[in-house]
């Protein structure tokens, strides 16, 4: 059998995991806090540590219990097993942990009390424990009190897979860890997808557009063994791919167009993002992929594309509010960078140690600002002056070097040379202070870079630098980096990550559903040297990602939030997605890749409403025309105090800060945008203009225009209703023709339409209503 | 194909369901699913809030509730407390001379003055005198209010953290500093739900000060939803033909037209559900067809037209025009009697730091009608009680002259360490003045209230414990006070 990666101590468990994570009351509902309904409030027979007690004593003790040196309360900590065992009081003669003897453990009686004097959490605190909790925490005692680090602090090892009793479903190690844990619920997977659906999904979740037409038909008509893999490789090939990775990472980076203070002015940062296109067209590895953004500038005699990667660290927002004292806002751009830092690589929230040691995590004050410190040599000024000047430091891209090395670097608009802020690294290093609160005008303790002991200690031997600091990230060792850049894959395929949490892999955040698993593909992601299309390709080729979304009703009872992935999850599109995929299934599209941000349609007046005096070329929004309201969204300028509002309705990030999840909701504004925004309407009306030139029958036009906007034919029933409404709006616009030609005007785009025009209108009306089903802004 | 699941049981469990997620939609969602019309109407257009309101996350209010909705004119840029309500004749008699180094105390200056030699004292153009049973002093840019300032709580001692625009208002409006946080309407639509399951629960309303029309900028993170669930998100009101962005139908389209798309949609919806049962397709339905009822609901609540003339007088000559602050007012009263609980209003060019005497005659001119005539609105109409209404800016303004100090004008930077706002309504002890400031108007001497504490007051009003709203985000309990604020018990009745 072959070896895989396992968490030695993370041997148990996940059956009961839910247990644990009921809210703690009605007032605080907790996404990270998912649960399998029917397994709430049990208590498992053998207590693990970081799986059932953990939780508790970081969510309700660690408030004054926990790593917070200077929030302790009773000299009492929990935080390490010395503390938590140690003797208290005068006459250290009382233990609040006395392993395998409840009894005599004064946490016992503290929680279980009903004195409102003795009785923890404290009244005052608005917290409390459930009885099943205190049960919890009293039964690990009695069985040993047995400590363990933190889950992923232990760097991830070798193990076996999972043995499973059905043979014949897994397509790799995936689906054993997958199958293994439905097994021990007496549980199955999902048939597998049909095909239509399947590429739907898997071009949806690897290039962020639909299947076309042809592409379905192909794909259904090869029946080669290798069929689905070679979509796979045709996907992984393509620009979209590159196009929709950068999407991600746009996030990540907090990328904007603007400045995102006060008066908000324009910046040039494109250029940046068009070398993470280029990256991921080809498939550069993770490792050197963030090693260039973030200390590409230190490399051994670098060269301009490794220059350009680092402006990611200059993406943060910058003012030009004339009152401000300049330092107060460098040390917010420093204190930025440190915690996109934390948050994008380490998935920790280093932002908690900013004014006090973290409450939760084993992260001190000390730790936060020397990872500061690592940020901290930038030759900047916090304040761009004279107004509208380009913030220090910064290069100047020549048109020869647009032409040659940065060649990927689109300069549609042909501009002589295009300034770029990149990292530059001062010959004398700032001194870093530890900042009492936080302030930039209270330094304490001088510290010099270093990193958080308790993730891996940095090396003596790294120059203590950002180029050392990339090696420490990539250090074997490290536990934290592969799997938070795994799980961030993850959740992009399964749009939830085996850690719900992908930023929080500390105390507080979500444990793994699949620790094992996790583990399993850190391991592998390192071994194959970061690649991280590899890795994609493995996660799309198991048989747990190619199950179908169809949820039994009995599976919805026992796993609504689908963590043991006996099926696919329906996921709604993105913003981005939303739009591109109107624009793709109408030949819109534009083909163009990278360039200076576009503005396509917006609502008047909504920049011109906000602004004060100021505000530049950013005062007015004045739409594109032609081909540049077509592009992909990823190109849609962003500006950061006034976003593109249907993006926005639909969870886009405002990219104030680093972001590396959305949210996914549902609301009565995306209803309004999806019926009624131009774009989504120009675009249905041209899909109707195709189509009825393509096929002639009503019904034919019906299964086309349903196809591209599902993937999939409607069913007779489907079809029906479809026509019944067909005909409905063909009435409704022969008796005012002149609403069909308003209708049919919307958007600059001219077509000269083939039939009547309120034929016309009738068929965008029905590829608009098509447009709206919630199937056709999903992917099952 | 797997069982159907469509029936009553399966949609009460979602209720559950619903309740336990952080969405806190259920409610909404559901009465639409089942089929109940919740959209009452009243005479004049306006509708009525609605039994069937969306539920907030608090199940049980903290305390008993003194107001039910929150009305806030915000004045941004920086209202001169000094030229307003802080009467302050010292400063008359040492106008021009040096604002002594002991007052001043180290305090914080903006880059904008920190490179000036003098602090000359700049005693106010405005002559102030006092009004009402409690003896408000109120300048003469305000003469509407002074008949309202028995009705008013004004508080001379609010003071803040933040010097510059862009981190006050954004503390103001989320209790941090820098943007991410959810703002105040937000954490109350989160925690209290709506009245009216048909319009956002917080809405937004923005007017450009005529005083000074180049003022400061706002920021659509304002009103935005942090890390709550986006329902929460304050939506703008516009004035114009689309009052909500993307709201009205497009050309060729007329209701019936969009009634018909919609049905289609649901009902091709519906056998989506069936298959998949995915409880997301029902949210969704749920979600259109309270986007169509917000497509009637929103332009009717916008639609001034029936407004008897007596309204118009009273708020005065600019509320006829869409998108004024006067306007706006009248438009706040209105989406409070829909049941909108939160309503939040900006005005825009309170930032004068030259001119000020000019520039403030037309900021005052702007609001001063109106915002009082809101008030006699909501009482007359047995509404203040339960509403509270706070008008107030980001901080206040330096005693001292920002440039040079002449016979009649004068300019006056940013000054966090004191300035004033008033509350009136829903709570507030009507007719009293709150906290002082030294002669010079400089320090707070007595009863400071921080801009947390204004927090924690304002939720207090509305029933909640300001420590027990938090939502867990990244694994801490944010709170809108962060972890400050202490209720100001002596302004509640």
């Amino acid at each position: 059998m072959k070896t895989i990666a396992k968490n030695t101590n993370l041997s148990l468990l996940c059956l009961f995991l839910g247990c644990l994570f009921a809210c703690q009351s009605d007032e605080v509902p907790t996404t990270e806090n998912t649960i399998f309904a029917t397994k709430q409030q049990q208590i498992p027979d053998k207590i693990d540590f970081n799986f059932h007690v953990k939780p508790i004593l970081s969510d309700r003790c660690f408030k004054c219990h926990g790593p917070d040196k200077n929030a302790i309360e009773g000299d009492l900590s929990l935080a390490t097993q010395e503390d938590a065992f140690a003797a208290l009081g005068k006459n250290k003669d009382r233990f609040a942990i006395v392993p395998s003897l409840p009894d005599s453990s004064t946490l016992v009686h503290r929680i279980f009390t009903d004195d409102p004097d003795d009785i923890m959490p404290t009244p005052e605190s608005n917290l409390k424990l459930e009885t099943y909790e205190k049960e919890i925490l009293k039964k690990w005692i009695a069985q040993g009190a047995e400590w363990k680090e933190h889950w992923s602090l232990i760097p991830p090892t070798t193990l076996e897979i999972p043995s499973v009793t059905d043979q014949n479903w897994a397509q790799n190690e995936i689906d054993y860890f997958i199958l293994n844990k439905l097994e021990e619920q007496q549980l199955s997977p999902n048939e597998s997808a049909d095909k239509a659906k399947l590429l739907r999904r898997l071009t949806f979740d690897l290039t962020g557009l639909p299947p076309t037409l042809s592409e379905i038909d192909a794909f259904l008509a090869d029946d080669t063994p290798n069929a689905y893999e070679k979509q796979i490789d045709r996907l992984l090939a393509s620009d979209a791919y590159a196009e929709h990775r950068t999407v991600h990472w746009l996030d990540i980076a907090r990328y904007a167009d603007s400045h995102g203070y006060q008066d908000d002015l324009e910046r040039i940062a494109w250029p940046w993002r068009d070398w993470v296109i280029h990256a991921y067209k080809n498939n550069m590895s993770y490792k050197q992929f963030v090693t260039w953004q973030l200390a590409g500038d230190l490399l051994p005699n670098p060269n301009l594309e490794q220059i350009v990667a680092t402006a990611f660290n200059r993406n943060h927002k910058i003012t030009q509010e004339g009152g401000v004292i300049p330092e107060e806002y460098r040390t917010e751009y420093v204190a930025d960078r440190a915690q996109t830092f934390s948050t994008a690589f380490l998935g920790l929230t280093m932002e908690c140690s900013r004014c006090h040691d973290h409450k939760y995590d084993p992260i001190s004050q000390k730790n936060y600002f020397q990872l500061y410190s690592f940020f901290n040599n930038v030759p900047e000024n916090g304040l761009i002056e004279p107004y509208g000047a380009i913030p220090k430091p910064f290069i100047k891209l020549t048109e020869k070097e647009l032409n040659e090395q940065l060649a990927f670097i689109n300069n549609l608009d042909t501009m002589k040379e295009i300034p770029l802020m990149v990292m530059e690294e001062m010959k004398k290093p700032r001194q870093a202070h530890i900042l009492n609160r936080g302030a930039y005008d209270q330094p304490t303790e001088a510290v010099f870079p270093n990193t958080p002991e308790s993730v891996l200690t940095f090396d003596e031997n790294l120059p203590k630098n950002r180029k050392g600091l990339a090696e420490w990230l990539f250090d074997d060792k490290n536990p934290l980096t592969a799997r938070v850049a795994v799980n961030r894959l993850w959740q992009q395929l399964f749009g939830v990550g085996i850690v719900s949490t992908s930023d929080d892999f500390g105390n507080q955040g979500a444990l793994p559903t699949h620790p094992e698993l996790l583990d399993f593909l850190a391991v592998k992601f390192k071994e194959d040297d970061w690649d991280e299309k590899a890795m994609l390709k493995y996660i799309v080729s198991s048989a747990t990602y190619q199950q179908s979304a169809k949820a039994a009703e009995d599976m919805l009872a026992i796993d609504p939030e689908n963590q043991l992935l006996a099926r696919a999850s329906r996921i709604r599109l993105s913003a981005e997605m939303i739009r591109d995929h109107a624009l793709k299934i109408s030949d819109l599209l534009s083909k163009e890749i990278g360039g200076p941000s576009v503005k396509p349609y917006q609502p008047d007046g909504l920049w011109a409403e906000t602004i004060g005096g100021g505000g530049g070329s950013l005062a007015k929004y004045v739409p594109d025309e032609g081909y540049k309201l077509y592009r992909r969204s990823l190109y849609t300028f962003w500006k950061r105090t006034v976003p593109p509002p249907s993006m926005m309705t639909f969870d886009a990030g405002t990219r104030d800060l680093c972001t590396v999840k959305r949210q996914r909701t549902s609301t009565p504004l995306q209803a309004l945008v999806l019926l009624n925004d131009p774009q989504i309407i120009e675009a249905t009306r041209v899909v109707a203009q195709n189509v009825v030139s393509e096929v002639e029958s009503p019904e034919e036009r019906i299964g086309q225009i349903f196809r591209l906007a599902t993937s999939r034919q409607p069913t007779t029933d489907e079809i029906n209703t479809l026509k019944a409404y067909l005909s409905e709006e063909m009435t409704y616009f022969q008796e005012s023709p002149e609403k069909a030609e308003a209708y049919l005007s919307i958007g600059n785009y001219q077509i000269s339409y083939s039939n009547p025009k309120p034929e016309m209108a009738a068929y965008a009306m029905l590829a608009s209503a098509i447009f709206n089903l919630d199937e056709s802004i999903s992917r099952g | 194909m797997n069982k159907i699941i469509k029936d009553r049981s399966y949609l009460l469990n979602r209720r559950n369901f619903l309740a336990k997620s952080s969405i806190g939609i259920g409610t909404a969602a559901l009465s639409s699913l089942l089929g109940m019309n919740f959209l009452g109407k009243s005479e004049n257009g306006v509708i009525a809030p609605t039994n069937d309101a969306v539920k907030g996350i608090i199940k049980n209010l903290h305390f008993a509730p003194k107001a039910k909705r929150v009305i806030y004119l915000f004045q941004s840029g920086g209202p001169s407390q000094l030229d307003l309500f802080d009467y302050k004749p010292l400063l008359r008699e040492r106008n021009g001379e040096d604002l002594p180094e002991s007052i001043r105390n180290g305090q914080r200056l903006t880059g904008m003055t920190s490179g000036q030699a003098k602090f000359p004292l700049a005693g106010s153009a405005f002559n102030f005198n006092q009004y009402g049973q409690s003896g408000a002093w109120v300048s003469d840019l305000l003469p509407y209010t002074a008949k309202v300032a028995d009705e008013i709580c004004v508080i001379n001692s609010m003071h803040t953290e933040a010097i510059n625009h862009d981190p006050a208002i954004t503390f103001f409006q989320t209790g941090s500093q820098q943007p991410g946080r959810p703002s105040m309407g937000a954490w109350m639509s989160y925690g209290l739900g709506s009245s009216n399951a048909n319009l956002p629960s917080f809405t937004v309303l923005l007017s450009r000060g005529t005083g000074r029309p180049a003022g400061q900028p706002l920021y659509s993170r304002l009103w935005g939803n942090g890390f709550l669930h986006s329902l929460h998100q304050g939506v703008q009101f516009r004035s114009g033909k689309d009052p909500v962005l993307y709201l009205k139908d497009p050309a060729g389209i007329d209701r019936t037209s969009r009634r018909r798309m919609l049905d289609k949609i649901a009902e091709l919806n519906h056998k989506q559900l069936e298959e998949f049962g995915d409880p997301e397709i029902s949210s969704r339905i749920a979600q259109y067809e309270m986007a169509y009822r917000m497509q009637t609901s929103v332009p009717e609540v916008m639609n001034v037209e029936n407004e008897p003339d007596h309204i118009y007088k009273m708020y005065g000559p600019d509320s006829t025009q869409p998108g004024t602050y006067a306007a706006n007012c009248l438009l706040a009263r209105r989406l409070a009697e829909s049941g909108v609980n939160f309503i939040q209003l900006y005005h825009m060019g309170w930032d004068s730091h030259d001119n000020l005497p000019t520039q403030i005659k037309g900021q005052a001119l702007d609001t001063d009608q109106a915002s009082a005539a809101l008030i006699m609105d909501l009482k007359q109409r047995g509404m203040l009680d339960d509403t509270l209404v706070i008008w107030g800016g980001e901080f206040g303004r330096t005693n001292y002259s920002q440039g040079a100090l002449t016979a009649n004008n004068y300019g006056r930077d940013h000054h966090p360490r004191s300035f004033s706002i008033w509350m009136a309504g829903g709570g507030i002890k009507p007719g009293i003045v709150y906290g002082k400031t030294d002669d010079f108007g400089y320090n707070i001497i007595e009863n400071p209230v921080h801009v947390h504490d204004f927090q924690a007051t304002t939720l207090r009003l509305l029933g909640v414990d300001h420590e027990k709203l938090v939502y867990k985000y990244q694994g801490r309990r944010f709170r809108l006070t962060d972890v400050h604020g202490k209720v100001v018990n002596d302004i509640i009745a």
